[in-house]
């Protein structure tokens, strides 16, 4: 079915609409290769869910096409799409034991007794249960249910598998633990993987690409490094990491570097990443890693004044809270070596930062 | 730590001694709180079938209003020819019962031992004042009856107060003072014929239930708020309506005139002359029941359903399953402790319905609490009726019983 052209997943120009007044999803577009682990990240409501509920084939898209393979599969219902699946709640079935629930869907694929008990306790070993397969789900603990549900998804060797926040329930060190986990089995089995979350960092440490949703749009789509470095526009800034930002209008634009004056009057360098060119209003990111604190103007950086506002000691680093260009939520992560300089509160000081890493994004009110 | 050494608080008092202290005032509380329930519960729930349970095994009348035959028929062995005592003894207890008017609650309780007797009791009670010795043969110059040994043992029996007789009855058997409990024949047998048909029709009432109800229950838990809401009226509409009026609904549909037979006849299904009988006998009850317990079912099933993720058929049907057998194979198991509720709520109910039979059952149609009822209200032989009741409420608790050793009643909701 697979000729090299086709992508593994498409979705093409899909459209979704509950109530026939609201798109949930809007003209979405994604190409998934086989083996690859993508991610769909965006706030609540973003229609991530649905786009995977579409996938899987539990509503269907109300225009446009999704292809599995190479051939469309609008029209298969779910049971024959072999698609795995994780739910965020689990569902595993609890008037069956662990191992019945494994075999669900072996015994469903009329396989022989045999061929199920070994399949069964070969996904058992996987996820480190092989002791619980007696067990009602009722009687295991959530992080131990979550890898029950991720064994059963994967016990019928499906080429895709989907996980819907399947880490949501459980708290942050075993979700922490479990996303090594993920990403260790998805590397062994070479399974392809889409990932649903809201939790950014979770996206960043598992993913080899993540689609960042909102309002049934994907904002932007691109591997963790690029997505951090490189965001396309100020909603994606904003929901990846911390970010500081601050209005202003572009004055000229020269070689990608745009003159930027900020509504505080100063005037900066950035590059001109997503502008409507001269005369625009614009946001300008900053991460607060990127800036450098100092009692003089650095050469070589954009440089501004500011005030320090708050200290918080982080141990490895000085959160500070400067007021800089008049937004007073602006904030320097200060690393905290030998050297650093004795900040106090109410300090005069510059803020300085690279052109390279100052981005002139698309202006977003509030 | 060692298990046996029971664990101290701090000042040195066993710790379960302590707690209970602490507890004290806070369970004091909460007894004075359901008190005037459990009062309530006593007296009009726990006394009354207490007081009905005994009235199903014990009887004095005789032995009240006969005060003087009572000791002698106690030590007569029930086999032997009736002393000339004994009849003198009658006849002052029959004399006595004349003059205080109690000579009917004689007659109608010996008649119940031995049918056709009370004649033989009132009137020779009219006529003890003229009766001279001999008494035996004075008696029996009056009434052949009284030579009789039957009759003489039919007294024997109900002078026995504590009495096995009426649950004796109530199984279609005799109990005999001579050869213990003796089954009827067969054809004379009422009392279990009723009960069978009385668990048969519950459980055909049961099973429709089941097979009505449950899709409705699905659909009442799976669909949109705004059709649910509608079905769920709809379902609870007959509650809303007297239960005369949904059984009296009945009749005008069913009634060889009715709706039904009407359309029958006009489609051909059935001539006009040969109209089928759908009411006044045991389908009348069925459908007039079944109908008027169904929301008893839906409503525990849809409280089961309404609990069941949608996600457990999605990942079914994700892991390969057809809709059909994630259905049975997932969604089914999960509704068990709603059938089991819904399944026992209607039985029971359905074993002691009584106005439903009694208005469209017509002969065949008629249930064992039909017959409780005739004998409260028109044989007023209330202790055969305590019986009749007693074996049922036993039949219900055995009912129970299996239910908690099949299901485990801590399986079961109700809502
Ligand atoms: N069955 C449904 N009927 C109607 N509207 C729905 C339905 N499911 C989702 N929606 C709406 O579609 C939008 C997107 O929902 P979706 O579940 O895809 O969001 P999500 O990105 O998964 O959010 P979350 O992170 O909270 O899970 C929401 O506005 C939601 O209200
Ligand atoms: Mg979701």
């Amino acid at each position: 079915m697979l000729d090299g052209s086709d992508p593994f997943v498409r979705f093409r120009n899909v459209q979704k609409s509950y109530d026939g007044e609201t798109l949930v999803v809007k003209n979405l577009n994604l190409e998934i290769e086989a083996g690859e682990f993508v991610t769909m990240l965006g706030p609540s409501g973003s229609g991530k869910t649905t786009c995977l509920m579409m996938l899987a084939g539990f509503e269907t898209a109300t225009h446009g096409e999704i292809e599995l393979g190479g051939s469309p599969i609008n029209n298969i219902p779910p049971h024959k799409r072999g698609i795995g699946m994780v739910f965020q709640n689990y569902a595993l079935f609890p008037h069956m034991t662990v191992a019945e629930n494994l075999a669900f869907p072996l015994k469903v694929r009329k396989m022989t007794p045999a061929e199920v008990e070994e399949k069964v306790k070969r996904a058992l070993d996987m996820v480190q249960m092989a002791a619980f397969g007696d067990r009602k789900p009722a009687q295991l603990s959530g992080g131990q249910q979550q890898r029950i549900a991720l064994a059963r998804a994967l016990v019928f060797e499906p080429e895709l598998v989907l996980m819907d926040e399947p880490l949501g329930a459980l708290d942050k060190q075993l979700r922490e633990h479990m996303q090594y986990e993920i990403k260790h089995i998805h590397e062994n089995l070479g399974v392809t993987v889409v990932y649903v979350t809201h939790d950014q960092s979770e996206a960043l440490t598992m993913s080899n690409r993540i689609a960042v949703f909102d309002d049934g749009v994907i904002q932007q789509l691109a591997d963790p490094v690029t997505l951090y470095e490189r965001p396309e526009n100020s909603f994606v800034a904003q929901f990846i990491g911390e970010n500081n930002t601050m209005p202003g209008v572009v004055e000229s634009v020269a070689k990608g570097v745009a003159s930027v004056k900020l509504d505080s009057g100063d005037t900066v360098k950035a590059l001109a990443i997503n502008t409507d060119g001269k005369g625009s209003r614009t946001s300008l990111s900053v991460r607060p890693e990127r800036c450098v604190v100092s009692q003089k103007k650095t050469a070589g950086l954009s440089s501004l004044k500011g005030r320090l506002e708050e200290l918080i000691y982080l141990g490895d680093h000085v959160r500070c809270r400067m007021n800089v260009a008049g937004n007073d939520e602006f904030i320097v992560k200060v690393p905290n070596t030998a050297d650093h300089l004795g900040l106090e509160i109410g300090a005069e000081t510059y803020v300085g930062w690279k052109t390279d890493d100052c981005r002139a994004l698309d202006f977003k009110a509030g | 730590m060692d298990a046996t050494q029971p664990i101290t608080a701090a000042d040195g008092t066993p710790l379960k001694k302590k707690l209970a202290q602490a507890m004290f005032r806070s369970k004091l509380r909460a007894a004075g709180l359901v008190a005037p329930l459990l009062a309530f519960v006593l007296a009009s729930f726990i006394f009354p079938i207490l007081a009905l349970m005994w009235q199903g095994v014990h009887n004095d009348t005789f032995a009240r209003y006969m005060p003087n035959l009572t000791e002698e028929l106690r030590v007569w062995d029930g086999v032997s020819e009736p002393t000339e005592e004994m009849y003198a003894l009658l006849v002052a207890d029959l004399k006595q019962n004349r003059a205080d008017k109690t000579i009917g609650k004689v007659a109608s309780r010996v008649n119940q031992e031995l049918a056709g007797t009370r004649s033989l009791f009132t009137s020779t009670a009219r006529k003890a004042k003229k009766l001279e010795p001999p008494y035996k043969e004075a008696l029996i110059k009056t009434k052949k009856k009284w030579g009789q040994l039957e009759v003489w043992q039919a007294m024997k029996l109900t002078n026995q107060s504590l009495t096995p007789g009426y649950y004796a009855t109530s199984l279609d058997a005799v109990y005999t003072v001579d050869s213990g409990f003796v089954m009827k024949e067969e054809k004379r047998q009422i009392y279990t014929k009723l009960f069978v048909r009385t668990l048969f029709i519950s459980a055909t009432v049961m099973l429709l239930c089941l097979l009505l109800g449950y899709p409705v229950a699905y659909l009442l838990a799976t669909l949109p708020l705004k059709y649910s809401n509608l079905l769920m009226i709809m379902v609870l509409l007959p509650f809303w309506t007297s239960l005369l009026v949904r059984t009296t609904a009945w009749i005008a549909i069913l009634q060889s005139q009715g709706v039904v037979n009407d359309l029958l006849v006009w489609i051909g299904v059935a001539s006009d002359e040969g109209r089928f009988s759908l009411i006044y006998n045991m389908t009348g009850t069925i459908v007039a029941m079944t109908h008027i317990l169904l929301p008893f079912m839906i409503l525990p099933l849809y409280s089961v359903m309404k609990t069941i993720p949608p996600s457990y058929m999605r990942a079914a049907r994700s892991l390969g399953a057809t809709p059909t057998r994630a259905f049975i194979k997932v969604y089914m198991p999960q509704t068990v402790p709603g059938i089991g509720a819904g399944g026992l709520l209607v039985f029971i109910l359905a074993i002691g319905y009584y106005i439903t039979p009694a208005l469209v059952g017509g002969q065949d149609g008629q249930l064992i609490s039909n017959m409780i009822a005739y004998h409260m209200q028109k044989s007023l032989n209330w202790s055969l009726a305590a019986a009749l009741g007693g074996i049922l409420l036993g039949g219900v608790l055995v009912l129970y019983w299996a239910y908690d050793r099949i299901i485990g009643i801590d399986n079961m909701k109700l809502g």
